[in-house]
């Protein structure tokens, strides 16, 4: 293989990852506080880059408001989701709040092809980044997009981090995430502070979905399941509830999948059991995932 | 042994619910629980497409068409023709319980569809056994009309279009060398792209001419990686039959990575959103297809784009006019069987000869797959141009 | 007893007349036409479903474990079945691309034995996924099942040689009937009735109850789960081959995770741990996926057209869903079983309490 080829390869893997990155983080953080996977998380994304895609498409607002409109909207949804199909739940088995994730999960994708229709449609671009933007270093072709993603990665963990451990609130997540019923005792609500993770998470959710739309700039209501599964993989990998693991993850897990098919063709078709091989092999040799915390399981 | 009793009776009633429905006023007609003596007014065709799913999108288009040829021709014989669609979901579970839903409960003499060729095998087996004529607009597969009496369809079939690609890559672009980029999960790919395969080996009398067959699957929009690849081999042109929006997203990506070879892919890419996707990167991308408005010219053709232009505000595709031709077809063989029984619909539909249709002229032929000609369109100045028409060889 | 059985027995040689005259058997015995082929699919598909409820809810409701692979068992009995029955001439047809392995292209069984050997296969297969998967617990087992299965269509998807990939298999002989699904349904609960009333089954439900008890009274935790997730997939596999056999024609996207779900909703409305609830669910279940199809379609009053909403079955399935966890998170039956005491008992209190109401004294 030439050299070039192969940075050519690893500049793909590195676009993809720390797209996969970015997904991730919102994934991580909300089983980091309440323990819940989220099936419907790859859901909102969809819903956030259908948002910009009639905020800008029909209503014919500029590129700001439409991003901000979806990210809050998103994060209006995630809250009301929370509300209706988590919290009446929160003293159940985890399987049973899981069977309701993948309730709400399937009604969003169903409910989204009623309304939006099948058809796939094509998300607006920015300038900056449509067709033919792309920059040439030494050979490597690299789409501008690819420069962004990972700086919208890294100014979101860094924001995340400090909401988390630098705030009050973020103090009281940690508190929740700990023990329900001793944060409660200590007088935080939990019932708001597992609202603000949830519209936290469903707002990067949101920056996700329209990251993803700007790179694929194909949208349909069913494009979050793939990178729902994928980014929940990443996830777990890197070690679920802690929010550096899941940037580490989802890179590992974008070039892993890039390198797959640009080393071993032959077994290409098998690029999506790859992140389920991983990802069982992860919970079985290392369930706490590469940097996760180690967490005693309740008898 | 209580237990067991009281499910058996349970499963006894699980098995009245549906028949109570089954026994209500419509349905006595096709099980020989005695026939209704008086003739019926009014004439009853069945739909089952792809409304929601993966295959959405072709089955809406189709939908349009026929919806649009009811509306211009809603009389046979001096009955109303209605039609009932009903949803296959992109199931082959959800297909067989449609057609069979049609057929019982509906009364339907005929059956359109459907978009996707294995819901539309798993829907004939149906048809076949209850011997109601269905046909195709558009699934391409040899499989669908194969063993079955019962299903006709209005279009060309793949190793046509595969041989169609092939020759336009070989003749018109010279080229030596292809690499096939096709989803592995969708057996139209698959399909299709074997019969280019074979074709383009064929043509150039070289074993070698395919450089690569790369994979992706359904869902996948990061193709980067199979691209780098065939950059790396530099083809003449490059095969990538599938799903438009994938398809668009990887031509936009491979004209990103610098990889100039043509791109050649099959009818499921005639769609305005593979234009809309792919912007100016699908400029050049070539496909064959059934039917173009450019390409006919006639009364038939020109009647159809105006009342489909005045009725949904744009350009009419293949699929749609593919579901137009298949409702007109049913009614071209219900007006010279003079009758509408499955049976008399069935023997005027396997002897279809010339009929006119929007997408070309058709002739049934032993296999019940029409015998007709394909067009070749290329994505030009944000629009399918018309390129020429290919006649069955 | 013996009245019992004898009671049993009656009911037993009715059920078989009525499903004997929706079979279509008593036509030429006895002219009587059989039922509508509309109404008998309804039917084959609330048995096949009623199969893979019962078998899932074996694993989920009553060991406690939580299973999400079932479409993969499906997968694997579906074309086991399909293609140990098909003949070879309807082999050569379909695998036209990429031939058939020989030993499988000669290979043609009797549909009995392919369906057992459908069930077997998935069964086999539920142990390597087991061996290593049952280790873990709650939400992880079911998101590493959903793996499992994953990578097994995906399998199939790629080994063309065998399973001819994308392109699945058509002309499957269509050898299934009513007698075949509601046999099957019958066998099926009939078995898992048996096995969970004997002491496997106690130890399945203390697993499921508390696993460190269970433990520390002697129950091996690793045996028993991996039996029950054998036998569960084992009858997943026998409705993924019946399912096969009615359908005569497979492939591989029919076996995505939302197959599962199908499943799993039935599992959960009917009740997580009941075997009479699946039943009943499966019954509902499947009725109103295809009653209402009446909200998908135009209707036609006279000159008015009422256009129908594709798509609004599975939004009211999956929220439907939603609304039963959070609200009736036990289901139709929770964790009770339908029975003649337990009928008899409702129906007395039903009839006490309309005297009660009717102010006569009883």
């Amino acid at each position: 293989m030439q050299l070039s080829m192969f940075f050519q390869h690893l500049a793909n893997a590195i676009s993809l990852g720390s797209l996969y990155s970015l997904v991730a983080i919102g994934y991580t953080m909300v089983y980091g506080i309440l323990r819940l996977i989220n099936f419907a998380h790859g859901d909102l994304l969809m819903l956030a880059a259908y948002i910009v895609y009639y905020g800008r498409g029909m209503f014919h607002l500029p590129w700001v408001p439409s991003i901000l409109l979806a990210i809050l909207l998103t994060a209006a949804i995630g809250i009301i989701v929370e509300r209706s199909a988590y919290r009446p739940l929160r003293d159940s088995p985890r399987t049973t709040i899981l069977i309701s994730a993948i309730g709400v999960s399937f009604l969003v994708e169903n409910l989204g092809l009623v309304l939006f229709g099948g058809r796939p449609q094509p998300f607006p671009l920015p300038v900056f980044f449509d067709s033919g933007s792309a920059q040439e270093i030494g050979g490597v072709r690299i789409e501008n997009v690819t420069f962004a993603i990972p700086v919208v990665t890294l100014v979101l963990l860094y924001v995340l981090l400090h909401i988390v451990h630098r705030t009050k609130t973020g103090m009281a997540m940690r508190a929740v995430a700990k023990d329900f019923d001793t944060a409660r005792l200590m007088g935080i609500d939990v019932n708001r502070i597992v609202a603000t993770t949830f519209a936290i998470g469903s707002a990067l959710a949101a920056v996700g979905g329209i990251m993803w739309g700007m790179k694929f700039p194909q949208i349909n209501p069913l494009m979050g399941m793939m990178p729902g599964m994928k980014c929940f993989i990443a996830a777990v990998f890197g070690g679920i509830g802690n929010i550096q693991g899941a940037v580490i993850g989802g890179f590992i897990l974008g070039v892993a999948e890039i390198m797959i098919v640009a080393f071993l063709p032959s077994i290409s078709g098998y690029r999506d059991a790859f992140a389920f091989v991983i990802l069982i092999g992860t919970l079985l040799l290392r369930p706490t995932g590469l940097i996760g915390e180690k967490v005693a399981e309740k008898v | 042994m209580r237990k067991t009793k009281f499910v058996a009776i349970v499963l006894l009633l699980a098995l009245f619910i549906p028949f109570l429905q089954g026994c209500g006023p419509k349905a006595t007609g096709e099980n020989g629980q005695g026939k209704e003596p008086e003739k019926p007014t009014e004439i009853h065709i069945g739909v089952y497409e792809p409304m929601t799913g993966a295959s959405a999108s072709g089955g809406q288009m189709t939908w349009e068409g026929i919806q649009l040829a009811n509306e211009m021709h809603p009389e046979v014989l001096g009955q109303t023709v209605r039609l009932h669609l009903e949803d296959n979901k992109t199931d082959k579970t959800e297909a067989a319980n449609a057609v069979t839903r049609l057929i019982d409960q509906k009364n339907v003499v005929a059956i359109i569809g459907s978009y996707g060729s294995s819901l539309s095998i798993a829907g004939g087996e149906v048809a076949k056994n209850k011997e109601i004529p269905v046909v195709g607009c558009s699934p391409t597969n040899p499989l669908v009309t194969q063993d079955n009496p019962y299903y006709f369809r209005v279009c060309f079939i793949d190793p046509f279009q595969g041989k169609v690609m092939a020759k336009y890559a070989s003749e018109n672009l010279n080229a030596k060398t292809a690499v096939i980029i096709r989803n592995v999960q969708d057996d139209y790919a698959v399909g299709l792209a074997n019969y280019f395969k074979e074709a383009f080996i064929q043509l150039t009398g070289d074993d070698k001419c395919v450089l690569a067959e790369l994979e992706y699957n359904t869902g996948d929009q990061d193709f980067t990686a199979q691209l780098t690849q065939t950059a790396s081999l530099a083809p003449d042109v490059v095969f990538a039959p599938g799903n438009y929006g994938d398809s668009a997203l990887m031509i936009r990506q491979a004209r990103s990575l610098k990889i100039t070879a043509p791109f050649l892919g099959g009818d499921t890419w005639e769609a305005p959103e593979f234009i809309e996707i792919g912007g100016v990167d699908v400029e050049g991308a070539t496909l064959s297809t059934h039917y173009s408005v450019q390409a006919t010219g006639t009364d038939a053709s020109k009647a159809f784009v105006d009342a489909y232009k005045a009725k949904y505000n744009k350009e009419p595709n293949a699929f749609a006019a593919l579901g137009y031709d298949a409702y007109l077809m049913i009614l071209d063989a219900i007006k010279r069987a003079n009758s509408a029984e499955p049976a008399a619909i069935r023997d005027a539909l396997a002897g279809t000869k010339d009929f006119k249709g929007v997408t070309g002229t058709i002739t049934m032929d032993e296999n019940r797959d029409a015998n007709k000609s394909a067009v070749i369109l290329q994505v030009k100045d944000g629009a399918f141009q018309y390129l020429t028409t290919v006649e069955p060889f | 007893m013996s009245r019992h059985l004898k009671r049993d027995l009656v009911i037993l040689v009715c059920v078989a007349l009525v499903v004997a005259w929706a079979n279509g058997d008593l036509k030429d015995l006895l002219g009587i036409p059989g039922w509508q082929s509309y109404a008998v699919r309804i039917i084959n598909m609330c048995a096949i479903n009623a199969v893979l409820a019962l078998s899932l809810n074996l694993v989920n409701g009553f060991t406690g474990q939580f299973s999400l692979g079932h479409a993969g068992f499906m997968a694997l009995g579906a074309y086991t079945t399909a293609l140990l029955t098909m003949d070879m001439a309807a082999k050569d047809r379909v695998f036209f691309m990429t031939p058939l392995v020989e030993p499988l292209r000669n290979l043609t069984l009797p549909f009995l034995p392919a369906l057992v050997l459908a069930g077997i296969v998935a069964g086999l297969f539920s142990l390597l996924v087991g061996v290593p998967a049952l280790r873990l617990r709650g939400d992880y087992l079911g998101i590493a099942t959903l793996g499992f299965a994953e990578i097994i269509r995906l399998i199939i998807q790629n080994v063309r040689k065998v399973t001819n990939g994308a392109l699945g298999l058509k002309g499957i002989p269509p050898v299934v009937n009513l007698w075949w699904t509601l046999g099957s349904a019958f066998v099926c609960y009939l078995m898992l009735r048996n096995f969970l009333a004997s002491s496997y089954g106690r130890a399945f439900k203390s697993i499921r109850e508390n696993e460190t008890a269970a433990q520390a009274m002697g129950i091996d935790l690793f045996k028993h789960k991996l039996l029950s997730f054998f036998i569960s997939s084992f009858w997943a596999g026998v409705g993924g081959g019946l399912l096969a056999s009615l359908l005569t024609t497979i492939d591989p996207v029919q076996f995505k995770f939302p197959l599962t779900f199908q499943v799993l909703l039935t599992v959960v409305l009917g009740g997580m741990g009941s075997l009479s609830g699946s039943i009943i669910a499966a019954g509902i279940v499947t009725y109103l996926m295809e009653f209402l199809r009446v909200v998908e379609e135009t209707h036609y009053w006279g000159s008015i057209t009422i256009p129908g909403i594709p798509g609004l079955r599975m939004v009211i399935f999956s929220l439907a869903l939603v609304v039963v966890v959070v609200w009736y998170p036990k289901g139709l039956m929770g964790d009770r079983e339908l029975t003649v005491a337990g009928i008899k008992g409702v129906l007395g209190r039903v009839r006490q309490r309309l005297r009660i109401k009717g102010g006569r004294p009883a």
